[in-house]
């Protein structure tokens, strides 16, 4: 018989759920072997052998400038960063089963052709790194957890992956300013939980964060789940370290708040997708960590009630409602259908919604939610709620919106659009989307239609919408029904086509919907600039 | 028999997802500024509760009183208690004296008084609080008044108007199955059943229902302590697991270690 203490023990076990994070697959790094792996190619991998290239899938040509990688260039590489780990080397050997997880993604959207993967560990490695290849002319892919949703982070051709994980070091705290410096390769949960030790948080949150790496994040301006609360890393990141093409070290790494001495040119590196230079290190505002969290997940009739619930919230929670996120029935019954869940509400309603707030008192906050909520139930405004009582509660409060990418994935192929469109036209993209698609009868309940759901889901506070074609397979019959109709119908509305995912391989044409010719031609002045043989994460949007 | 009427003790402690920390005198847990919540095992009891009544058995549910025993905040989980669907609550006011609660002796007179003053027939009561995890006080009650008592359940059944209750319970490679006759006290497992939410409307219905603030002295019981606690530890640390950089690095420990 055991003990009660181990009951307890049992009962922590037996009833606290899987945690909120990594809701993707963690990315594994496998050991390099330095001895030839004698593996057919036709047996191996057999699970990648549906991915697509993305080579052929895109219809991209590589670029004849861009040199072979050779022997001699490796044998370079491990001279260079020494240690064996540092390079996985499927140029002189037989490593493909080691370099596909670097050479594909965890959606299996996308598929390179890369036989080097580099792994160095600092700096002045990257900056050798990229000299290097500079001078020879080989492409390269920087590339952190590889959790992207655009393929940004994956070789098309035969791009050397440069890879951040083993720049994986903390190097300052200080809890006076809150702010926290660390290396690239720093997954966004373990310098969450650092800080947790020290009542801090890290500003940004999402669903990939047990695998992604915080310079991925900056690399790609990631939004998340808390950007309406702590904002855009366009702001929260105080400075940073990088390399340009030409092995230069851009030495930004500030950790003042205010800095107005020329240029912000760390600015250049957020959001552009490793285009113009790797980032190595990042110096980040981080805010205490609150004391009190609560969560509400209301079941509303209308996407009109939904914005009126918005509306409310933020007048009468102001300063501490730190999300406020939506989603559709049919994602919730997505979501009922992979997981197998119960549904915290007793009825169905066309729209859901996910209120938290975040504060340092939890009396005070409680006081605010709970008129708040009466408020809102009493307007017929919400048709039904729950307030989660507990930490178990909160946190399976939040997994009916973190879960959806999940379920998804589960259920077969998703073509994502993230897009930032006005508040009262949110909703509207979906319904469109819906009907397109069911009168050119592709949306149905068995295996004979190729579409199963059009569901929408997002970060209604930041006025962004994931709008997600569920398909039993990929399909281009299916694609060309969807783009570049959507990006026209966002264009029409004056939003913008990806809003925190980035453009990467997926929206590479059509960056024209979001953004003027000037616009554009001035992004490339900056490329050439700094980029003039154009090896940094080539075939890509710029 | 005319109506059940059932008596659920809640118990607020930490949250159970939340590690608790051991203060510096090392004589208790820290809880200042920790997050608490219902006792799990009493979420299940109060759960059992109001879908006993759900359940239109035999016998009708009359009542379902929820009860803690406490400092100010008890109110906390008695609103949830109301919320979840217990239709009134008793807060036993007891001030805060050392580190621990009241010892469960005391707790399970406190219990029989209110069964008598109340005329409860039904006490469901969760087999421990995670906090203390004594899980003394059902079989305590049980034995004060006089009564059958099935611990442990994961099956609760009213058979018939008579009052005849089976209750299935886990035991070491199956389950047992007991009968018993009311009144009779049960104590609640982890698969019992799985407990709602609370909702919106009945949050705000629960803060309508009637909380009745008690004393010990109005119930006739002390607040004796017969038990000091000397010292509180925490487990030895987990040695972790070191990590090697590549196959030679594993080769080279193992040598080390003598493994190879």
């Amino acid at each position: 018989m055991s003990s009660a203490r181990n009951l307890t023990a049992a009962l922590r076990r037996a009833r606290v759920p899987r945690p909120r994070v990594a809701l993707r697959p963690v990315q594994f790094t496998p050991l390099t072997s330095t001895t030839r792996t004698f593996t057919s190619s036709s047996t191996r991998t057999s699970d990648s052998r549906q991915i697509k290239y993305t080579s052929e899938a895109y219809n991209v040509q590589r670029n004849p400038n861009f040199a072979e990688i050779s022997a001699d260039d490796v044998a370079h590489f491990k001279e260079l960063l020494g240690s064996q780990s540092a390079v996985i080397d499927g140029v002189t050997a037989d490593a493909a089963d080691d370099l596909e997880p670097f050479n594909s993604d965890w959606m299996r959207k996308y598929r390179g052709h890369t036989r080097l993967v580099l792994k160095p560990q600092n700096a002045q490695e990257v900056s050798k790194v990229l000299k290097y290849c500079n001078e020879r002319k080989l492409a390269v892919v920087p590339q952190g957890g590889n959790t992207g949703l655009v393929g940004g982070s994956v070789p098309v051709f035969d791009e050397i992956v440069i890879n951040t994980s083993r720049m994986n070091q903390i190097r300052s705290f200080d809890a006076a300013s809150g702010v926290l410096v660390a290396d690239a390769g720093v997954i966004l949960e373990v310098a969450d939980q650092y800080l947790a030790e020290r009542e801090h948080l890290f500003p940004l949150d999402l669903g990939a964060k047990g695998s992604c790496h915080i310079g991925g994040n900056v690399s790609t301006n990631a939004g998340g789940l808390r950007l309406l609360r702590y904002g855009s890393l366009h702001g929260s990141v105080l400075g940073l370290e990088a390399v340009l093409p030409d092995g230069t070290i851009v030495d930004a790494l500030s950790t003042l708040r205010k800095n107005n001495t020329g240029y912000d040119l760390k600015q250049l590196f957020i959001g552009s997708e490793g285009t113009i230079g790797l980032v190595t290190a990042v110096s980040i505002q981080c805010p205490p960590r609150p004391k009190a969290v609560n969560v509400a997940y209301f079941g509303l009739e209308s996407f009109e009630q939904v914005q009126q619930a918005y509306l409310a919230a933020k007048g009468q929670l102001s300063e501490i409602l730190s999300a406020f996120e939506l989603m559709d029935g049919r994602s919730q019954s997505l979501v009922i259908e992979s997981t197998g869940n119960k549904h915290p509400l007793e009825g169905e309603y066309p729209f859901y919604c996910l209120v938290e707030t975040s504060g340092s008192n939890a009396e005070h906050d409680m006081a605010k939610l709970e008129s708040f909520l009466e408020s809102v139930m009493g307007d017929g405004i919400v048709a039904d709620g729950v307030l989660a009582q507990d930490e178990t509660q909160f946190q399976a409060l939040w997994r009916w919106r973190e879960g959806i990418t999940e379920s998804l994935s589960h259920l077969g192929g998703t073509y994502k659009y993230d897009v930032s469109i006005p508040l009262a036209d949110l909703y509207q993209l979906v319904e469109d989307c819906k009907v397109r698609l069911t009168e050119m009868g592709f949306v149905g309940d068995d295996d004979s239609f190729p579409v199963r759901a059009v569901v929408g889901y997002g970060h209604m506070g930041d006025s962004n919408l994931h709008l997600n074609v569920s398909v039993r397979q990929y399909n281009k019959e299916v694609e060309k029904a969807i783009e570049p109709w959507v990006y026209e119908w966002i264009q029409k509305r004056q939003g913008s086509i990806s809003a925190e995912h980035g453009l990467g391989v997926a929206k590479r044409e059509f960056i024209g919907y979001s953004q003027n010719e000037t616009m554009v031609k001035l992004m490339k002045q900056l490329k050439n600039l700094y980029d003039p043989n154009g090896i940094m994460n080539p075939y890509k949007y710029i | 028999m005319s109506g059940l009427r059932i008596l659920v003790p809640v118990k607020r402690v930490i949250d159970y997802a939340i590690k608790p920390r051991i203060n510096k005198a090392q004589t208790g847990v820290e809880t200042a500024g920790v997050k608490h919540s219902l006792n799990p095992f009493d979420e299940l009891s109060i759960e059992e509760a109001v879908r006993l009544r759900e359940r239109k058995g035999p016998i009708k549910v009359e009542d379902i009183l929820a009860l803690s025993a406490g400092g100010p905040k008890c109110p906390d989980v008695l609103r949830t208690a109301m919320a979840m669907g217990a239709d009134r609550a008793f807060h036993i006011d007891i001030p805060e004296k050392g580190d621990s609660g009241p010892e469960p002796l005391t707790i399970a007179k406190m219990l029989q008084a209110v069964v008598k003053e109340q005329n409860v027939n039904l006490v469901l009561l969760g087999k421990q609080a995670i906090d203390g995890d004594q899980g003394q006080t059902g079989q305590m009650l049980a034995g004060l008044l006089g009564w059958p008592q099935t611990t442990q359940a994961s099956k609760v059944e009213i058979k018939d108007e008579a009052g005849t209750v089976e209750v299935t319970h886990e035991v070491d490679g199956g389950v047992e199955t007991l009968r018993a006759k009311l009144p009779m006290v049960i104590t609640t497992d982890l698969r019992l059943n799985e407990p709602r939410y609370a909702s919106l409307p009945n949050i705000m219905k629960a803060k309508k229902k009637p909380l009745e603030k008690k004393t010990l002295a109005d119930l006739g019981v002390e607040d004796t302590r017969r038990l000091k606690t000397l010292k509180v530890t925490e487990p030895p640390p987990r040695k972790g697991g070191g990590k090697v950089e590549d196959v030679d690095g594993l080769v080279g420990k193992l040598k080390e270690l003598g493994a190879l």
